[in-house]
């Protein structure tokens, strides 16, 4: 095998629990997100654009819709001779089979896939994170900082702080101590779940972590206090666009409407970053003479004859005249029927909402499962 | 599903009547309805009749082509067994049109494993199911089929196209061309369904008449040689061989019952992939009876046109019955009607622009790089 200077894992095997029904087929990294993507696209596509075309990416909770959506890597030119993406589901050895316990156990378990490779350093990515990152700019300060380690931390506002994995650095950015939802935060710098080891360091510390029967096999809670306590250089390296972890029903649909209040240039629409995902072929969108759109962002396919205001409309949507949708997120091919109301809803992909009914109140959202039939009002 | 034949397209089309679409490329890659090129749909109607293998000849200025067929992923033809065939025009010895292309290459033709072969020109846009077309053909015993399509508009429409007498038994007893004096024709789809053995033998006759005919003409001398029958097509169907032809065809791009069947019918039109991602409508944006593609940025007012993508339609513009092409840029309170502005346009803050629905006007191709 060729050896690879930097290689990447992506965590992609959380169920994702807190965004309900629409993690009940998928993986949360595999759910549709912005008009035309999953959220897993926005990882990998940053992989591909900051130059790295080594690709982990470990599943378990219903990965089908995942293998299907990557298969090998193509969209997001990750279909390599040497290298590429390569889905890493658990597997059985001579000595048993065990599920992924941790994230730092998911990596233990593919570390025969890593020495593959034999690299310099690697890469431990989120796969359910919305942002943009040149990760070769955080490897030449990891390089240049002569780390042992370099987590990729964001500003919070401090009284959220305690939501998060906090680090607390010298002025040199070194750190100094990590707390974990910590109840009286020292600093506001929170940590992404990016993560540049030197790799034969981690790869020690993981074979350590996986002896202790009493770890809980986590980088946060685990690899990453156990390094700083033998006195290894950890440095955060702080990141200042936008990112959004979409682990909630609330915080999915405000990084979607994030998308149609942005400016410009800082959204998906710079295309000196490209977004790619797994595209059908669809017609353009078809625009009727009594369409009324504003603030929106519409993908292919679509046939809209009402009246959109402040919403992200998927590929092959249809919504007829006179119906409103305001505030809310269309998946894939639903029909709006006509004088329709829709404020403030998620309706998951193929979604018919006959004539003349009302979905969502404007203040909660309403969530609607994917395939159903909405005949009567639905206030959330 | 057919088995057992090749599809040839011959892009070497007559581009007299609508050269400033094609300074930089043939009519084969001319956008069309917003988000396709011209090709794509005789390309996807042959892979969706089953076609594993398909040929395209071309002549010069070939560099768009090239880039939008790319591999031919798009359309699945990136295979292994079979696929996607490219030729170009040598650059040894003087080429001068599509026969002797085909001579140059008859090696490709030889070798291929199917014994039959579907001849097709780019710029007849229909969505055709060409599986029935080749069962008819199989039926009927003829050597030769030829698609055609019965209109009663050919004194407005198809000009310059070749129009064929048939006879009761859709045998071909004549071809001529459409210069619109009569309402009613038989307009040519240029589609034709042969063995590979008698295309080689109109290849050698071509070859042995001297004169070198372009290959469509070659088959129309021999109509009394061979039995050539014609498959009347009744769909949707029209022909980008001019400037008032594509403007029409692309509004009649705004009918869904066209767009429905044109687009959907015997299968979907595949295009090349660009990761655009959707547009986006901004605050104060009026949008009707439009067809868009993904990646545009809207702040102005559109109505009954098609924009291509990436294009961005500044604050304040009005753009009416007008065909935007890729990466446009209409600026701040510029004012367009009836105007086909080719890609990378950009017309400046304030500006005015007017054609008609009969003399559309055309801004041709801005270079990325002047040489």
């Amino acid at each position: 095998m060729i050896k690879k200077k930097i290689i990447a894992l992506i965590l992609a095997g959380g169920q994702g629990s807190r965004l309900k029904l629409l993690t009940k087929n998928v993986a949360k990294p595999a759910v549709a997100f912005g008009g035309k993507y999953r959220i897993i696209d926005f990882v990998l596509s940053n992989c591909s654009n900051s130059g790295i075309d080594t690709v982990g990416v470990l599943t378990q909770y219903k990965p089908q819709q995942l293998n299907l959506h990557i298969g090998i890597g193509a969209p997001w030119d990750l279909d390599r001779v040497h290298g590429g993406v390569q889905m890493l589901p658990p597997y059985q050895t001579e000595v048993g089979a065990d599920w992924y316990k941790g994230t730092a156990n998911a990596v233990f378990q593919n570390l025969k896939f890593c020495d593959e490779y034999d690299p310099d350093y690697i890469l431990i990515l989120s796969g359910d994170h919305i942002y943009k990152m040149d990760y070769s700019k955080m490897l030449e300060y990891h390089i240049e900082k002569d780390a042992d380690a370099t987590i990729a931390v964001i500003k919070v506002p401090i009284e959220e702080a305690s939501r998060f994995g906090i680090m607390n650095t010298d002025e040199n950015d070194r750190i100094v101590e990590f707390e974990e939802k910590p109840k009286n935060p020292k600093s506001d710098l929170a940590s992404m779940g990016i993560y540049i080891f030197n790799y034969p360091k981690l790869k020690k510390y993981l074979i350590e972590d996986a002896k202790d029967p009493k770890s809980d096999y986590d980088f946060g809670k685990n690899i990453i206090p156990k390094m700083l306590n033998d006195n290894n250089k950890l440095f955060a390296y702080t990141f200042k666009d936008y990112w959004k972890d979409v682990g909630t029903i609330e915080s999915l649909w405000e990084a979607n409407m994030d998308l149609i209040n942005q400016d410009i240039k800082t959204t998906l629409l710079d295309p000196s970053w490209p977004i790619y995902s797994q595209i059908m072929s669809r017609p353009p969108q078809f625009v009727g003479k009594n369409a009324q759109i504003e603030n929106a962002i519409i993908s292919e396919g679509c046939v809209i004859n009402g009246q959109v205001s402040n919403s992200v409309i998927f590929p092959g949507v249809r919504i007829d005249e006179n119906a409103r949708v305001m505030n809310s997120i269309i998946m894939s091919d639903c029909v709006i029927g006509r004088n329709v109301i829709i404020d403030k809803a998620i309706l998951s992909s193929n979604v018919t909402v006959k004539p003349n009914t009302v979905v969502g109140n404007s203040k909660d959202i309403a969530l609607i499962d994917e395939n159903v039939t909405i005949e009567s009002n639905y206030i959330g | 599903m057919i088995r057992d034949y090749m599809g040839i397209i011959n892009v070497c089309e007559n581009e007299s009547d609508i050269r400033s679409l094609t300074t930089n490329r043939p009519i084969a890659s001319i956008p069309f309805a917003a988000r396709y090129r011209v090709i794509d749909f005789i390309l996807s109607n042959m892979v969706n009749a089953g076609i594993r293998n398909v040929g395209i000849f071309m002549e010069s200025k070939s560099r768009s082509l090239v880039d939008h067929v790319g591999t031919g992923k798009p359309w699945d033809l990136n295979r292994k067994i079979d696929g996607l065939y490219m030729f170009h025009q040598s650059l040894t010895g003087i080429m001068t049109n599509d026969s002797k292309m085909f001579r140059n290459n008859m090696e490709y033709i030889y070798k291929s494993r199917s014994e039959n072969v579907i001849l097709a020109s780019s710029y007849m846009i229909n969505n055709m199911n060409l599986e029935d077309a080749v069962k008819y053909s199989e039926q009927s015993g003829a050597d030769i089929t030829v698609i055609y399509k019965p209109v009663s508009n050919a004194d407005k429409d198809f000009m310059n196209c070749t129009t064929l007498n048939i006879d009761e038994n859709s045998k071909i007893t004549g071809v001529s061309k459409n210069i619109g004096i009569a309402k009613k024709a038989n307009i040519c789809a240029e589609i034709f369904i042969m063995k590979k053995e008698i295309l080689i033998d109109l290849l050698y006759r071509n070859l042995q008449s001297g004169s070198d005919p372009t290959f469509n003409t070659t088959i129309y001398n021999n109509i009394k040689r061979y039995n050539i029958v014609g498959y009347a097509f009744d769909g949707y169907m029209a022909c980008i061989n001019s400037i008032h032809a594509y403007y029409k065809a692309s509004m009649e791009m705004l009918n869904s019952k066209i767009t429905n069947e044109l687009f959907f019918k015997n299968g979907n039109i595949y295009t090349k992939i660009k990761d655009e991602p959707p547009t986006r409508y901004m605050k104060g944006s009026n949008v009707t009876n439009c067809l868009i593609a993904d990646g545009c940025i809207i702040e102005g007012t559109v109505c009954d046109s098609l924009l291509s993508r990436y294009v961005k339609i500044e604050k304040g513009a009005e753009v009416k019955n007008c065909i935007i092409l890729q990466n446009c840029r209409i600026g701040a309170g510029a004012k367009l009607s009836n105007v086909i502005l080719d890609k990378n346009g950009i017309i400046d803050k304030n500006m005015e622009l007017k054609g008609s629905t009969e003399f559309p006007l055309v801004i041709e191709k801005r270079g990325l790089v002047n040489i």
